[in-house]
């Protein structure tokens, strides 16, 4: 399949379940030390249904449910020729321990630059939690180095 | 926290750096994101796919420049943040964030800030560019 081809592609929806070790682990290892990500009083104090992940934990869900390579996969592109050229989250609500996150990725563009030397492919992600909640959506941004 | 009327634009974040990033970090950030490309935790893959060694993942750089933002405003208070990838940071090389105000308005019947973020590493290179926006009363 071309990259021209594969924009519009909705992927099937994912589900993911949020563990509270798995958000400690994470905050630990970014050196996040706020006790927003481990202590539920802590968390409820400052304004959170539970304990929160960091803001950047939204990536990892997708990378949970295997949709980081999805793109690439189908298009058959060696991962090894590719880079993570940007990533951009917009936020409407938290992301807490306990929470039931759904979501489904779409290929919204692509685009070439150099003269058709890099492809750009551009992902949009939209994730709900178990409430109904729009929580966020990430913006992923891969690009492709061909020849 | 600072009030929306007190923030001019022009003002420059607190800059945050994390100490120099070691393979056990990389290790463990490779075990709790989720991302095993071992090109992170593997000298051999890394080199086996043209690197000079294993680099640091990106979304472990873009984590810590998150820490810059959410240690200026509660996490609670943060809209939305970006940045792109421009250059690889290997094991060894500290982080550094800085951050300033670009812009303010109201949107929604919120108080809005966007910030301009930049990460920069130990060898003086310019890892990642990036842009927040934050809500403040």
């Amino acid at each position: 399949m071309a990259v021209k081809d594969i924009v519009g592609k909705v992927f099937d929806p994912f589900s993911i379940e949020v563990e509270k070790g798995r958000v400690a682990f994470f905050a630990r290892s970014i050196g996040a030390s706020d006790p927003i990500h481990f202590s539920e009083a802590a968390a409820r104090a400052a304004g959170h249904r539970g304990i929160v992940a960091p803001p950047t934990f939204g990536f990892t869900i997708a990378m949970d449910a295997n949709q980081s390579f999805m793109v690439l996969d189908q298009l058959g592109i060696d991962k090894t020729r590719t880079v993570h050229g940007e990533q951009e989250f917009i936020y409407h609500d938290d992301i807490c321990a306990g929470d039931t996150i759904t979501g489904q990725q779409t290929v919204a563009e692509s685009y070439d630059k150099k003269g058709g030397a890099l492809t750009f492919i551009v992902t949009k992600t939209e994730i709900k939690n178990q409430l109904g909640s729009h929580v966020c959506d990430l913006r992923t941004v891969i690009v492709v180095r061909n020849g | 926290m600072k009030r929306f009327d007190e923030v001019e634009i022009g003002e420059v974040l607190p800059e945050f750096t994390c100490p120099p990033v070691t393979r056990t970090q990389l290790a463990l950030f490779a075990g709790a994101s989720g991302d095993h490309n071992p090109i992170h935790v593997d000298e051999d893959a890394a080199k086996a796919s043209g690197l000079p060694g294993a680099i640091i993942h990106g979304m472990l750089s873009m984590a810590v420049l998150g820490q810059l933002v959410t240690g200026w405003v509660p996490q609670k208070n943060l809209r939305s943040f970006a940045t792109r990838f421009a250059a690889m940071n290997y094991p060894g090389d500290a982080i550094i964030c800085r951050g300033k105000v670009v812009g303010k308005c109201q949107e929604g019947g919120e108080n809005l800030v966007d910030l301009e973020l930049e990460a920069w590493n130990s060898r003086g290179e310019k890892t990642l560019a990036g842009s927040a926006r934050v809500m403040l009363s």
